[in-house]
């Protein structure tokens, strides 16, 4: 394990689920998500980027082209600052359930593509808890490039890598950033633990195994909702 | 030929060092402690002598500086994210302000740089490694000056012109008292303690910031004449 990590020493516990684009990684967590509630259990969802107060800078910031890889980089930690002091972190020690989809190594994985250096974003996301489990959605480049191209062909600036100046065409300058990004992936997979879980396969073979691994690694029946006394549902 | 310009961790990508004509000139100090004016003066005076000057400050970014302001005035984000916000207005002006300007061959004033940032934050509980590492992207200055007034002083200064306290400047989001006064005055010296550890780090002049502004503005110019003179 790297350093500059600290464990989750909350009672909640830190699910988070990372992969390429197209690797199905959100309806997986969408999925797992379900199946907890349903299941009564006291679960909380966050996403990347969705924090109200630093959306409409990183919006301008997007449209205006004014972002640099290290204001890029800055701009997404303030973001995922606010979400984690405000969410993840409450949520955890009121002994939650937390799915986070992406957490911080989406970032690093991005930012050092960008050309930021490793330990500099590393550092940045240090006063972040270490997830409990890091499922890690790895499936072979050229499907994850498929699902994504096959739907949808306008891809966003940022989104494409455009910003790198790889290609001067959206698809092919989006196929060298996942490239650089997957190896980016491997390479944190190796140093941090991350559960790989084969995403090539039917959706339900996969939450499956998803789930059988929550329950081999969590004991869920703490997470039960309570129902305090005196009250009738 | 001008010195390498150096970075105080590993630079930024994408952005070369080295060829940068213009000098870097920080003028640090707590609000009240006559900064403006100073900065005001030294332009006058290095205008009149044909340099051109180029003024940079905190929140003045076209990125962030909006949201940082609106922020503010809602007082909802932690130190943390707050902390990371200013960060992210710094290098959207270093990177589209400074350093452009020092390749032009500018001389940047900034109007307070990394030190009050880092300070502000030290003073709300953030570890200075933490924080080293965040602002190792800065530009190395030529030059930093911080204009010293004591916490009195500056609270004489903000009632003589019958201001009213900043929020902010008064620390009262720490919670030190209820008390606007008392809050004040704590946190200003806990400022000042944490300048003098910065100095010690990254060794900036302390100025008598408690003359009469003129022979500040003296003492200032000295300072920055050995900066930019040809040899300096």
């Amino acid at each position: 394990m790297p350093e500059r990590t600290i464990p989750n020493t909350t009672p909640g516990k830190l699910i988070a689920v990372e992969g390429l684009d197209g690797s199905g990684k959100s309806t997986q967590v969408y999925l797992l998500k379900r199946w907890l509630e349903l299941s009564g259990y006291k679960v909380f969802f966050t996403e990347w980027n969705s924090s109200e107060i630093v959306r409409s800078a990183t919006r301008r910031g997007k449209k205006q082209n004014l972002l640099t890889p290290t204001t890029f980089s800055l701009i997404h930690c303030t973001d995922f600052a606010d979400r984690y002091e405000r969410n993840i972190l409450p949520m955890l020690k009121a002994g939650f359930i937390v799915l986070a989809d992406r957490y911080k190594f989406t970032a690093l994985a991005r930012d050092t593509v960008r050309g930021c250096p490793q330990a500099w974003v590393e550092q940045l996301y240090s006063f972040a808890f270490q997830p409990d489990i890091t499922f890690y959605f790895s499936l072979p480049l050229r499907t994850a490039l498929a699902r994504i191209l096959v739907g949808r062909p306008a891809l966003k600036y940022h989104e494409a890598g455009m910003d790198l100046g790889l290609s001067p065409d959206p698809v092919e300058s989006f196929k060298i950033f996942q490239g650089r990004i997957h190896k980016a992936y491997e390479a944190l997979a190796r140093r941090n633990r991350f559960t790989r879980i084969d995403s090539d396969r039917p959706v339900e073979a996969i939450q499956e195994e998803v789930r059988a691994i929550l329950r081999d690694r969590i004991d869920l029946a703490q997470y039960k909702v309570a129902v305090p006394r005196g009250w009738r549902v | 030929m001008n010195r390498p310009r150096t970075f105080y961790g590993k630079g930024i990508p994408g952005v070369a060092t080295g060829d940068f004509k213009g000098k870097l000139v920080v003028l640090e100090g707590p609000d009240g402690s006559g900064r403006s004016t100073q900065i005001a003066f030294l332009t006058e005076w290095l205008e009149r002598r044909g340099h051109a000057v180029e003024h940079v400050g905190l929140k003045r970014s076209t990125l962030v500086a909006a949201e940082l302001a609106e922020a503010k005035q809602g007082n909802v984000l932690s130190p943390r994210t707050l902390s990371l916000f200013y960060a992210t207005d710094f290098a959207d002006q270093l990177e589209h302000r400074i350093i452009p300007a020092l390749r032009a061959g500018f001389i940047v004033l900034a109007d307070r740089y990394i030190y009050t940032l880092m300070a502000r934050d030290m003073v709300r509980g953030a570890d200075l490694p933490w924080l080293q590492s965040v602002y190792s992207i800065a530009l190395v200055p030529d030059l930093v000056m911080y204009l010293r007034v004591a916490p009195q002083k500056l609270m004489e200064r903000y009632i003589y012109r019958a201001r009213e306290l900043d929020y902010w400047e008064s620390g009262m989001d720490i919670g030190y008292s209820r008390s606007w006064y008392d809050s004040f005055i704590r946190y200003q010296s806990e400022l000042h303690r944490t300048f003098s550890k910065l100095q010690a780090i990254y060794g900036f002049a302390t100025i008598n910031g408690m003359r009469v502004p003129r022979a500040i503005t003296r003492d200032l110019q000295t300072r920055i004449e050995a900066v930019i003179s040809p040899d300096g």
